[in-house]
């Protein structure tokens, strides 16, 4: 059975529509992807890393967390984990920080990382755990520590 | 003891599944009508064990009987009867073995409905609902057994996810969309039949719309409770991220829309009959696909529940779901119906065909960059999200498309359009458009995309608004009818086109409150004492002070501020900070001021007991018209219900048989 031009040229165009359409969309998607990195993985990525979009994941290293003198900007640094030679990044951010930000706690910062090896964030997220145990034994009423203040404070300047 | 009797239960809907699906193929390919009765037992089977197996879990939870495990995993004695009921479908297993239930329900709807209709497709149909029933009830019986015993028993339990008992949508935000994806096996089914059948006619079809709509309505509803649930609840101050799990609502979405236009087509000329198949076995393919998704922990979002070990047999699934939906396609397919061929250029038949493709290219890019971190983690080892960017840019121009094409077809006469068309049909629509366009200008409003929605919303509005109600002021002039009688006796006439275009009205109205919100948004943040103010587009807050209190299951820190709105109102808003006793971080709830206007969307980010009064923190948004994204649910569920419910019966006596003669009676409908 032989198809009539006007099928064979529905054919082609859609084709062409459907590779123009997928060239598009990946050509967009190559530019639009955040990258999941640790601090170590992104140090040893080098060049590679600059400019990029990053979810930066890790944890606030201690006695890092400062504001500047007018409280609109927050710096700390993002280690691997608690170690104290743990690789670690520093990060700035302009936003408040939200109510569980402290030392010690997992944080996910999104943004950029320039040749300065300063990573400028406008969003930080604290590490949900999404763990709903029970308590262990001796451990207490966690969500009680968390209403203390010495915790709530530790991210406001003194 | 309860766990001994829930798993009883999934395992005899297992065997009615099993059993159901090969007597329904195998009878319904030898064509032996007596196997029917058998089919049918299987389903009231297999929806008798479901419903049984949930209203076991359900008496297990409400008895707190930590013996059965996931009651150990969801259930606590002191989360809230309501909450405790809900919390059935708020871990994985729970959420599986529900998914059970709707599906035994929607299989024992589908034979009830079916049983007066002789054919061997109502047995083949069945059997593939049936067979998609297996899995669901082996995924229970096996991998996702919520039945399982825990020992020693514990005293009690850590209760549901927190997030999910912060709202009382989360009662009915799962349900919906459950019955959304759930109803997708129904068509499923209705399409493995009608090309094992290899004859689609009048009745099946209009069989399969039905159902589609069905589903296509809970989806609807479940997409947009989903989108306020994530406005209200998680209080990152949005409605809408391109998150997976959202994603994977949104698929089935699409191609089940594109498919309740191409019927349109196949029912006025036999055109595109292979398409429209492939797009009923689509959605389904895309809501396995997305419940894989959503359900094995793949993608590390807020929505997904936990890592667990079901996603190879959900993947499994899914491939032969894919594999016999195109091996039947390209085997069977070709014996469906002659293809005619397509009428003028300008017709509305090329309208819906513009249509299903926009369609599909919404799918092909939403699902592409969905799956994309998926398969570069897996080849490359690299783990890498899609930023909403890129979802933005491919979604707003062909939304953009598909709300233009939305004001162009229905102009359009079936067949072909003559010169007199659009002098006719466009002129008056246009002008309002551009009128829109003119008076948003003047206003002072900017920004391409959101202006191109509102000239369109303009236009499409009024084609809209035209074809609703032409037929109404006909009736008035020529019968001298009073206008509300006029309008229902026309809509009663032409009850799928009203309700069509009821949904088209809908869908208008999301349109504009998307372009309005996400273009118009402001956002400030800010650290207040007492006493102190912010602003934002015309609203000023004070801040009063901190309060504590506590409910059974949880406590929490409210921020009280006092609200003066842009036009002159006040009011008092108090966004919290709740403390769940098991949860290891505060899940904050914003505070919301909506009006027809604007909202005002205030989350309290942290706050201080220290110094005088202690300070608070808060993030502060504007949003303008986004109440009209929930607010358009009713004018959906109406327009389907107008569309989809069943017509009087007026041809009672059909002999036997004579099912041409019935196919003919409701094809008219």
């Amino acid at each position: 059975m032989a198809l009539k031009r006007t099928t064979w040229l529905a054919v082609a165009a859609l084709l062409i529509a459907g590779g123009a359409l997928a060239f598009i969309a990946l050509g967009d998607l190559g530019s639009n992807l955040v990258y999941y990195w640790t601090p170590a993985e992104m140090l040893d990525a080098g060049s590679k890393a600059y400019g990029a979009t990053i979810r930066l994941g890790g944890v606030v290293q201690r006695g890092t967390i400062a504001w500047d003198s007018g409280h609109t900007e927050l710096t700390f640094r993002v280690a691997n984990d608690m170690t104290p030679t743990a690789k670690n990044v520093l990060v700035r951010v302009r936003e408040t920080p939200p109510q569980m930000f402290r030392e010690g706690i997992g944080v996910v910062v999104e943004g950029t990382f320039d040749k300065s090896q300063v990573f400028t964030s406008n969003r930080l997220m604290v590490n949900h755990s999404n763990e709903y145990r029970p308590p262990k034994p001796g451990e207490g009423d966690r969500w009680k520590n968390t209403l203390s203040s010495d915790t709530t404070s530790s991210a406001r300047p003194k | 003891m309860r766990g001994t009797l829930g798993y009883a239960f999934v395992l005899g809907g297992l065997l009615c599944a099993i059993f159901g699906a090969v007597v329904g193929i195998e009878g319904g390919l030898r064509r032996r009508p007596a196997t029917r009765l058998w089919v049918e037992r299987a389903t009231t089977g297999f929806f008798l064990c479901m419903l049984g197996a949930n209203l076991t879990m359900v008496w297990a939870l409400v008895a707190h009987d930590f013996s059965v495990q996931y009651v150990s995993h969801v259930g606590s004695r002191s989360t809230p009867l309501v909450y405790t009921v809900v919390s059935l479908w708020s871990a994985l297993e729970g959420s599986i073995l529900f998914w059970g239930a709707i599906l035994g329900v929607y299989l024992f709807a589908f034979a009830r409905a079916q049983h007066d209709s002789r054919g061997r497709n109502v047995e083949m149909a069945l059997g593939a609902m049936l067979g998609a029933a297996t899995f669901f009830a082996f995924l229970i019986a096996g991998p996702a057994n919520p039945f399982g015993p825990v020992s020693p028993v514990p005293p009690d339990g850590p209760g549901p996810n927190a997030l999910l008992q912060n709202h009382i949508l989360m009662v009915i935000h799962p349900p919906m969309l459950y019955c959304g994806y759930v109803g997708m096996t129904v068509p499923f089914g209705i399409a493995v039949a009608a090309l094992l059948d290899g004859h689609l006619g009048e009745a099946w079809l209009n069989a399969l719309r039905r159902w589609t709509l069905l589903a296509w309505t809970f989806l609807t509803v479940g997409i947009i409770l989903g989108s306020w649930w994530a406005y209200a609840v998680l209080g990152w101050g949005g409605y809408w991220a391109w998150d997976p799990v959202e994603n994977a609502s949104f698929l089935p979405w699409l191609t089940a829309t594109a498919f309740l236009h191409a019927t349109m087509l196949q029912e006025r000329r036999r055109v595109l009959t292979l398409w429209t198949m492939s797009l009923a076995l689509a959605s389904f393919a895309l809501t396995v696909l997305g419940t894989f998704m959503t359900r094995s922990g793949i993608f590390n979002s807020v929505h997904s529940f936990t890592q667990s070990d079901i996603g190879p047999t959900f993947l499994v699934f899914l491939g032969v779901v894919v594999a016999v939906s195109i091996g039947l396609l390209a085997v069977r397919g070709p014996m469906l119906a002659p293809e005619d061929p397509l009428p003028g250029l300008a017709s509305r038949e090329t309208a819906i065909l513009v249509n299903n493709l926009l369609f599909a290219a919404l799918t092909f890019t939403i699902l592409l960059g969905t799956v994309f971190p998926l398969v570069r983690e897996a080849f490359f080892g690299v783990r890498v999200s899609v930023g909403a960017p890129y979802f933005n840019r491919m979604a707003i121009p062909l939304g953009i498309a598909v709300l233009f094409l939305m004001g162009v077809g229905p102009s359009l006469p079936w067949g072909r359009a003559d010169a007199g068309t659009f002098q006719r049909q466009f002129l008056v629509p246009l002008a309002v458009g551009l009128a829109v366009l003119g008076g948003c200008l003047l206003a002072g409003l900017r920004g391409g995309a959101a202006l191109t929605t509102f000239a369109l919303g303009g236009f499409v509005a009024t084609v809209t608004l035209r074809e609703l109600f032409l037929p109404t002021f006909v009736r008035m002039r020529e019968k001298g009818e009073k206008p509300w009688t006029s309008f229902a006796r026309s809509a009663a006439r032409a009850r799928r086109r009203t309700g069509g275009y009821l949904v088209h009205l809908a869908v208008v109205l999301v349109f504009v409150a998307i372009a309005a919100s996400q273009a118009y948004v402001q956002h400030t943040t800010g650290t207040l004492m007492p006493g102190q103010t912010l602003s934002l587009g015309g609203y000023t807050v004070r801040f009063t002070g901190l309060e504590e209190g506590a409910d059974p299951h949880r406590r929490w820190v409210a921020a009280r501020l006092d609200v003066t709105t842009p036009r002159g109102g006040h009011g008092t808003l108090a966004p919290r900070m709740n403390f769940y006793e098991r949860s290891t971080d505060p899940v904050g709830s914003p505070a919301v001021a909506s009006s027809a206007f604007d909202d005002l969307y205030l989350t309290l980010l942290a706050f201080n007991e220290n110094g005088q009064g202690g300070s608070a923190s808060f993030n502060m948004w504007t949003f303008p018209l986004v109440g009209w994204i929930w607010w358009s649910i009713p004018l959906f569920v109406l327009g389907a219900l107008v569309a989809a419910w069943p017509k009087r019966r007026s041809v009672p006596v059909v002999s036997e048989g004579s099912t041409a003669a019935a196919d003919a009676a409701r094809g008219t409908a």
